[in-house]
């Protein structure tokens, strides 16, 4: 008799996984360009404000952060409100300025990002506004969380 | 002749564990990432004067709003709620009806914005953001007018766009502030 043999795929069943690493390595790549570090080291308190009219800020490249919020002291008590330029409070306001003005020969097309605590009261932006007029940095965005 | 025999060793480098490797890395920058756009809103303060006197405005040209130290909404001088500084804006900038006390044309229009030392900030941003929210309902009614869709569905600094910008220019002024 004859005996019939079962005819079977000539393929095989294993996915090739060889090119595993290369999509790995681009998904690598992406997260590693989408990444921003937490820039600065925040020594202020911010509570966003919520807002429904905003815009966003696609480039990143153009946005200097001025944080304005209650200092932040040792024990989770919080002090006078004060103002942080990247990483360090700025106690004279008239130097915000000279900051202000570096960067702005850097970028100039520089956008300069109010993160301001919503608990603030507006002297102190209004300093840092006068300031920034006084630099020549006239294009400023108060940061606002989308409202819910 | 002779032939020095040399016993290689292979020196291929193992690649199977790259895919770990790559993997680790991988998850390191998803967990850290955070893609956040920056969002809030925009304004361009206006340049410390020289001493050139800026040209006079005509008083129905400008809406004054001021926000007290008490938190409260002057509006041409009427205290006004958050609520109604939306339609009272629009109402001024548009000027419909051709009231002579309200704005000449949308693009004559001045919003000037005066602040106290002690105003809360976040009734301050509440304000503005009524104040932007007239402009953009202004903007995507001329839009829907003009092109049959809303004003932000319009290209990013296309040729329509840019005409609606030109009819209705956010000309918001921040008024200097107060000596002392």
């Amino acid at each position: 008799m004859a005996h019939f043999q079962k005819k079977s795929a000539n393929t095989k069943e294993s996915i090739p996984t060889s090119a595993l690493p290369d999509i790995i390595f681009m998904l690598l790549i992406f997260f590693m360009v989408v990444t921003v570090l937490r820039e600065v080291e925040l020594q202020v308190q911010i509570e966003f404000h919520h807002a429904e009219n905003i815009e966003k800020i696609d480039q990143k490249r153009l946005v200097s952060y001025v944080y304005i919020g209650p200092e932040r002291l040792g024990g989770g008590q919080l002090g006078d409100t004060a103002v942080q330029i990247d990483d360090a409070i700025v106690d004279d306001m008239g130097a915000i300025r000279q900051i202000m003005y570096d960067k702005l020969m850097e970028q100039p097309r520089l956008i300069v990002s109010l993160r301001v605590d919503r608990n603030s009261e507006f002297g102190v932006i209004t300093d840092v506004q006068q300031e920034l007029r006084h630099a020549g940095t006239l294009r400023i965005n108060y940061s606002t969380l989308r409202q819910l | 002749m002779l032939l020095k025999k040399r016993q290689r060793d292979d020196v291929e480098i193992e690649g199977s564990s790259m895919a770990d490797i790559a993997f680790l890395l991988l998850i390191f920058f998803l967990v850290v990432t955070t893609i956040d756009v920056d969002t809030g809103i925009g304004l361009v303060l206006p340049p410390i004067p020289d001493d050139i006197e800026p040209p006079p405005i005509r008083e129905r040209n400008m809406l004054r709003i001021l926000v007290n130290a008490q938190g409260m909404i002057l509006l041409d001088d009427d205290p006004v709620s958050t609520a109604e500084v939306r339609p009272r804006v629009k109402e001024f900038v548009d000027n419909p009806t051709n009231d002579p006390n309200l704005s000449e044309s949308p693009d004559d229009a001045i919003v000037s914005i005066k602040t106290d030392r002690q105003t809360p900030y976040s009734v301050y941003i509440d304000m503005l953001d009524e104040v932007m929210g007239a402009y953009n309902e202004l903007r995507n009614e001329a839009s829907m007018d003009r092109f049959g869709v809303p004003y932000s569905a319009l290209e990013e600094d296309s040729i329509q766009q840019e005409q609606i910008r030109e009819l209705y220019p956010k000309r918001i002024s921040i008024a200097e502030p107060d000596e002392g």
